[in-house]
């Protein structure tokens, strides 16, 4: 983050300082690194340069199965500019695995390989070319293994189990040792209500494996210390979680791994796994060199785990007047070869698979698998999206049953406030998913395609000039989803903030120090906006995020604006306290008012609850020892779902999004223009306008992508990735971007700080389903896989 | 790896003659990808960037000189008259940035089945100029591909210019993609009235081993405008003929699955782009236009 | 090994000891301290590494850095007018369109290009110019309010 200067010590971040007299939460304040960011000056991880820095490199699997017979490294090592390569017979400590949630994943691959593109080795050189070249020198001898796909080749009769060994704690529940984890959701009594129905229309739906595609590749440097320790800096979504594995593995305490947060070019879930961390460290150890490595892009689509693919069965039921009466569903999510954080996605998937409707009788069974497929774990809408996109389905199916509009089925069935979901959560917060609908149902259409003389560049296939205006169908599509927001199912969520108060040179600044990784969001700016708002002062410093503070948790979930911003809200009303409790003790004797309820810092002074002004920070503070706490925060526990009924209080939050698309196809060639993706969301309270907006801007176009064209394909024979690079996994451009009119509403969350709702993910949930709608009504076609291709369109 | 920068053309030939492995790199847009993902290690670059002949085009009566580094995008600023498919094809390719930097000669070069420029060239007609230190020669299109990313040249031949026989009549191009900008062709067409000769010409991309020109379709529309008199009366055409013609232009495809697009939509797409860019061309003759549509 | 020398920014660059399969977006990054370019496809497939040469936008992982050779290379480093923010980069700034910022280098180099022989562009002119730039953040949006708030502010300002 920020300017970075090389110096002995190693690489020190400036912290990103702001001045603003205005800026507190509730305005569109810009980035505090937006001026480093139009500059160039931005410091990305990609980016970093330290003196006598070696290059790494990664060795990586050829194959999807395979057990490594040898590897000779001697004509590697001999190269000249070669400083080291290492097998995972070189790893130094008893803990070779790491994971987020299950250490199954090896450093190094140990003896056999479970995907394509699995790390075996590693070089550090003196320039990249030479690592290159001495990857390429590294001799394996592979013996190819069968390879497990999908369901079926996974728990078929003597199929090749993955992890043979499991004792971990999803191993019990698991009807297979290749199945991950299980989670069903029985509520009611499904058969009874299946027989009250007039109309049951059935689906199976399967979803592709999207990338989060994020364009800063994964990279860092790590640099070693005198203490036999190691400075990592370092692109990641959780610093402390990355400590967390990368230590043991290093044979280091924790306390020696000291990370500092570089600048991130994204992330979407897909830096939530480690990827170059572990690797750089254990060359810069080796090496006593300082360590870069950067992934090529095709590295980073073989080494990040991807959103899982699904297949997905539905049945839903409704009586004649549009009300459900039971919905069963069945979802299979793709974990591939290592478990990242699928089983918390299967938690999702079943929890969310009903979407954000009232219904008493559910019978739901989701399970994550284990095959040797690339590995699957987190991307923004976690197990939510595939399900939304097939309920979404279904609910226009249904509709289509009873002959009954669309958006008035989700109206008549819309989850309220006090409904209960599945699990039987009640949901104690605004749920105003038929007001959502009714917003974007309500918003201006777009005026009709112009036949007459139109712009190419505003049709199906664009400069690519395939149509003057023929063959082409609008179509219009709505969706609605439900997310939850933090992390679930009793995990101990929690975030750390730090807030310094002083006055310098007659001024109060204030700094604010956390763990959180900004990788794009806006939080650094809502930090900020946060310590202005609870401590009246213009001028906040924003420290770089490291290790030297307690974890922020990550910025995943939605959470972060919640829970490290909640966290700094929160410290910053214990620093307040202080300054009361310190201006009491200098003036309290004189004024009985410092002792009265509803003292606020405003404008630099404490200021009485009828706006007397008490005296300046400066007056308070000056002399005295700045005011310096680190404090945690928390939200309100959640409790784990149950194993067998999937009953409990599981999430912490929801948020609800609600699209309207509208798209041009041409129904011959299959190709699809999305002309607009209209956007209505609850956001409980917008502590930035501006970055809400832009928020669910992305989020929407994200979930487009996976709606017409991005997709990781893997060959079901080999399991190998066909199309590792954005030649051929295609992210949408800004000639595919629609419109995206955004509607904000803001019902406060009484349980959440300032009443927020997190925002990032929910939109990606029913853009994709929208987008499906409207071309389904475009075509007539059931289109019930994603993404969808021209030849699903026209054949 | 050595970097050769002849500053002549004839510094060029002589480079290629003493290295014909030598690889010629112009706009880079192929060869630095290579190089930059490990895939290809050449022990000689020729660097083609200071010849400055190669980067101009002339026209003549008949046909355009197109020097092999014109870039695309110049391509479409300065000869959609001239070469009408060509500069619509060159305004499909990739993206500004490569628009900018990559010509014609470096898709006749790579000689993907996909590069953009082919099905342009087999519609207008043209030449390829080479050239080693043993003499210059002109390989008409129709001969240049010889399989899947190889062409007609001699290790020790560059490509100099392209002679691109000058529109007399409408002409088209049309590709698909699975994006609507910077996206590589699943498959494309290229399509070119010939007023002069009663005749139409066509190339199909990206749906067969070669790109290549659908030779059953050209001779039936030629035979079926010239029966019934079209060119002269420049009336509308059945709507059977170019339904005809299309099923042809689709039957002359050859096309395979894979990741980017299934067989079986590729070559119905043809038969799309087919009628369309025929019937917007015959729209534009009929109207009297010369150019594009 | 080789030395290449061309012109960043207006001021004279050499480097040394360059292998010849450089690009020239390595050298401007990891040689001569410029890293405001950014590598993330390294094929031409994203835009995050547009500069100009010779006044014209193009991606440096493209070109060969002996291709560099006494050519003019403008960078988003070289934007900025005496130290303050070219008015692209400001409307980048006010309009939010950047989040993690790595697409915004190569999209200034390429809009600012595009205002530059365009002072009214359409949206349709826009997009088209700005296709060749993969954002991954923004949806594109803001991108665009961006490009129009800067486009309405020169004209404003002639």
């Amino acid at each position: 983050m920020g300017t970075w200067t090389p110096t002995a010590a190693g690489l020190v971040p400036a912290g990103l300082t702001q001045s603003a007299a205005r800026g507190g939460i509730g305005e569109s304040v810009r980035r505090p690194d937006g001026a480093l960011k139009v500059t160039g000056a931005f410091a990305y991880s990609s980016d970093l340069w330290h003196r006598d820095m070696l290059w790494g490199r990664i060795l990586r699997s050829p194959h999807a199965h395979a057990r490594i017979l040898a590897v000779d490294v001697s004509a590697a090592l001999a190269l000249p500019g070669v400083h080291a390569v290492l097998t995972h017979d070189d790893l130094p400590a008893a803990q070779k695995t790491y994971g987020l949630e299950l250490a199954d994943t090896p450093v190094l691959a140990d003896g056999v390989v479970r995907h394509h593109g699995e790390p075996v080795a590693l070089v550090a050189a003196d320039h990249p070319e030479t690592a290159r070249r001495a990857a390429e020198l590294i001799r394996v001898d592979y013996r190819e293994l069968p390879v497990v796909t999908d369901e079926a080749s996974a728990t078929a009769p003597g199929a090749v189990v993955l992890h043979p060994d499991r004792d971990d704690r999803h191993a019990y529940r698991a009807p297979h040792p290749n199945v991950l984890h299980r989670q069903p959701i029985v509520r009611g009594d499904v058969a009874a209500a299946a027989r009250r129905a007039d109309v049951v229309v059935t689906g199976d739906y399967e979803f592709g494996m999207q990338d989060q595609a994020f364009l800063g590749p994964e990279s860092g440097l790590a640099v070693p210390a005198a203490d036999g320790g190691v400075d990592l800096y370092v692109a990641t979504q959780w610093l402390h979680s990355d400590l967390r594995q990368i230590a043991p593995v290093l044979g280091l305490p924790e306390e020696k791994v000291r990370m500092t947060l570089a600048g991130v070019g994204g992330a979407f879930g897909g830096r939530e796994d480690l990827s170059m961390q572990i690797h750089a460290c254990l060359l810069a150890l080796r090496t006593g060199r300082p360590v870069k490595i950067v992934y090529s892009r095709e590295e980073s689509f073989l080494g990040h785990a991807h959103r899982h693919p699904a297949r997905l069965h539905y049945e839903h039921g409704a009586t004649r007047d549009g009300r459900l009466t039971h919905v069963r569903c069945r979802i299979v999510l793709d974990g591939g070869a290592y478990a990242s954080s699928t089983a918390a996605v299967v938690g999702n998937a079943a929890s969310l698979g009903i979407g954000p409707y009232r219904v008493e009788d559910v019978e739901i069974e989701a399970i994550g698998l284990y095959t040797n497929n690339p590995p699957c774990g987190a991307m923004r809408g976690f197990g939510a999206v595939q399900a939304c996109f097939a309920y979404e389905a279904q609910m226009d199916r249904l509709a289509a049953g009873l002959g009954m509009d669309p958006v008035e089925l989700r109206r008549i069935n819309a989850m309220r406030q006090g409904d209960l979901m599945p699990t039987g959560q009640r949901v104690d917060s605004p749920a105003p998913v038929a007001e959502l609908l009714r917003r974007v149902r309500d918003m201006p259409l777009p005026p009709p395609l112009d036949t007459e003389d139109p712009d190419i560049r505003d049709l199906p296939g664009g400069l690519a000039n395939t149509s003057h205006g023929e063959g082409i169908v609008r179509g219009i599509g709505y969706a609605v989803g439900i997310k939850n927001v933090g992390f679930s199912e009793g995990f101990d969520d929690y975030s750390t903030a730090r807030v310094r108060l002083e006055v310098v040179d007659g001024e109060p600044v204030a700094m604010v120090h956390t763990a959180m990784a900004e990788v794009g969001q806006g939080g650094v700016t809502v930090h900020a906006q946060i310590a202005r708002t609870e401590l009246g002062v213009e001028q906040v410093t924003v420290h770089p995020a490291d290790t030297q503070v307690g974890s922020a948790g990550s910025t995943s979930a939605s959470r972060q604006t919640y829970m490290t911003g909640g966290a700094v809200k929160n410290t910053c009303g214990a620093v307040r306290e202080r300054v009361f409790a310190a201006g009491r003790r200098r003036f309290g004797g004189d004024r009985p008012a410092w002792g009265g309820a509803g003292l606020r810092l405003d404008g630099g002074k404490v200021v009485t609850a009828d706006g007397e002004v008490l005296a300046t920070l400066a007056e308070v503070l000056e002399g005295e020892e700045p005011i310096d706490l680190e404090l945690e925060f928390r939200h309100r526990p959640t409790e784990p779902f149950d194993p067998v009924t999937g009953q409990g209080f599981g999430h912490v939050q929801y948020s609800f999004a609600a699209h309207r698309a509208v798209v041009d196809v041409d129904v011959e060639l299959g190709l699809v223009k999305v002309v607009e993706l209209a956007c209505a969301q609850d956001v409980g309270r917008a502590l930035n306008p501006l970055s809400v907006v832009g928020q669910i801007q992305g989020g929407t176009v994200q979930g487009l992508g996976i709606a017409l064209m991005e997709e990781i394909r893997v060959d079901p024979a080999t399991a190998r990735v066909l199309n590792p690079s954005f030649t051929d996994y295609l992210v949408p451009t800004v000639l595919d971007a629609p419109a995206v009119p955004v509607d904000l509403l803001e019902l406060a969350d009484p349980h959440a700080p300032y009443g927020l709702r997190g925002v990032g993910e929910a939109p990606t949930l029913s853009s994709t389903p929208a987008v499906l709608a409207a071309v389904r009504q475009a075509t007539g076609k059931a289109l019930t896989r994603v993404p969808v291709r021209p030849e699903h369109i026209v054949d | 790896m050595e970097f050769l920068r002849p500053g002549c053309w004839e510094e060029a030939l002589a480079a290629k003659a003493e290295h014909p492995a030598a690889v010629p790199l112009a706009g880079g847009t192929d060869v630095m990808v290579e190089i930059n993902l490990g895939h290809r290690r050449p022990g000689h670059l020729l660097d083609l960037g200071r010849i400055g002949e190669l980067s101009e085009w002339e026209v003549g009566e008949r046909e355009v000189r197109l020097g092999a580094c014109v870039p695309y995008a110049r391509i479409v600023g300065e000869l959609g008259r001239e070469l009408p498919a060509l500069a619509l094809a060159s305004r499909a390719v990739a993206s500004p940035q490569i628009r900018n930097r990559g010509g014609v000669g470096g898709n006749l070069g790579t000689a993907s089945p996909a590069g953009d420029a082919h099905p342009a060239l087999l519609a207008a007609g043209a030449e390829v100029e080479v050239e080693s230190v043993r003499g210059a020669r002109r390989i008409p299109i129709d001969e240049f591909y010889t399989g899947v990313k190889r062409n007609a040249l001699r290790p020790d031949e560059l490509i100099k210019r392209v002679h691109v026989v000058r529109a007399t009549g409408p002409q088209q191009f049309s590709k698909v993609g699975t994006r609507n900008a910077m996206v590589i062709a699943v498959c494309s067409f290229g399509l070119a009235l010939h007023p002069g000769s009663r005749t139409v010409r066509t190339g199909i991309g990206s749906a067969a081993p070669t790109p290549r020109r659908a030779a059953e379709a050209e001779a039936f529309l030629a035979g079926a405008l010239a029966e019934a008199g079209l060119w002269e009366s420049r009336r509308a055409v059945p709507p059977s003929v170019a339904k005809r013609f299309a099923a042809l232009a689709a039957g002359a495809c050859s096309p395979i699955d894979d990741v980017r697009g299934t067989a079986g939509h590729r070559r119905h797409a043809v038969g799309v782009m087919a009628r369309r860019t025929f019937l917007w061309a015959w729209e534009a003759y009929r109207n009297g236009a010369e150019g594009a549509a | 090994m080789m030395r290449v020398g061309f012109t960043v920014n207006g001021v004279r660059r050499t480097a040394d000891g360059v292998w010849e399969g450089e690009s020239l977006l390595y050298v401007l990054r990891e040689r001569m301290g410029l890293p405001g370019s950014k590598n993330a496809c390294e094929q031409g497939e994203c835009g995050s590494c547009t500069v100009r040469l010779d006044g014209v936008p193009v991606c440096a992982c493209l070109i060969a850095a002996g291709q560099a050779q006494d050519r003019e290379v403008r960078t988003v480093e070289g934007l900025a007018e005496g130290g303050e923010p070219a008015s692209v980069q400001r409307a980048f700034l006010d309009a939010g369109a950047v989040q993690c910022g790595f697409c915004t280098p190569g999209l200034l180099v390429a809009a600012d290009e595009l205002l530059e022989r365009d002072t009214a562009p359409s949206d349709a002119d826009i997009r088209e110019a700005l296709s060749g730039n993969l954002c991954r953040c923004t949806g594109y949006e803001k991108i665009m309010d961006a490009v129009r708030l800067a486009a309405a502010r020169r004209r404003e300002a002639v």
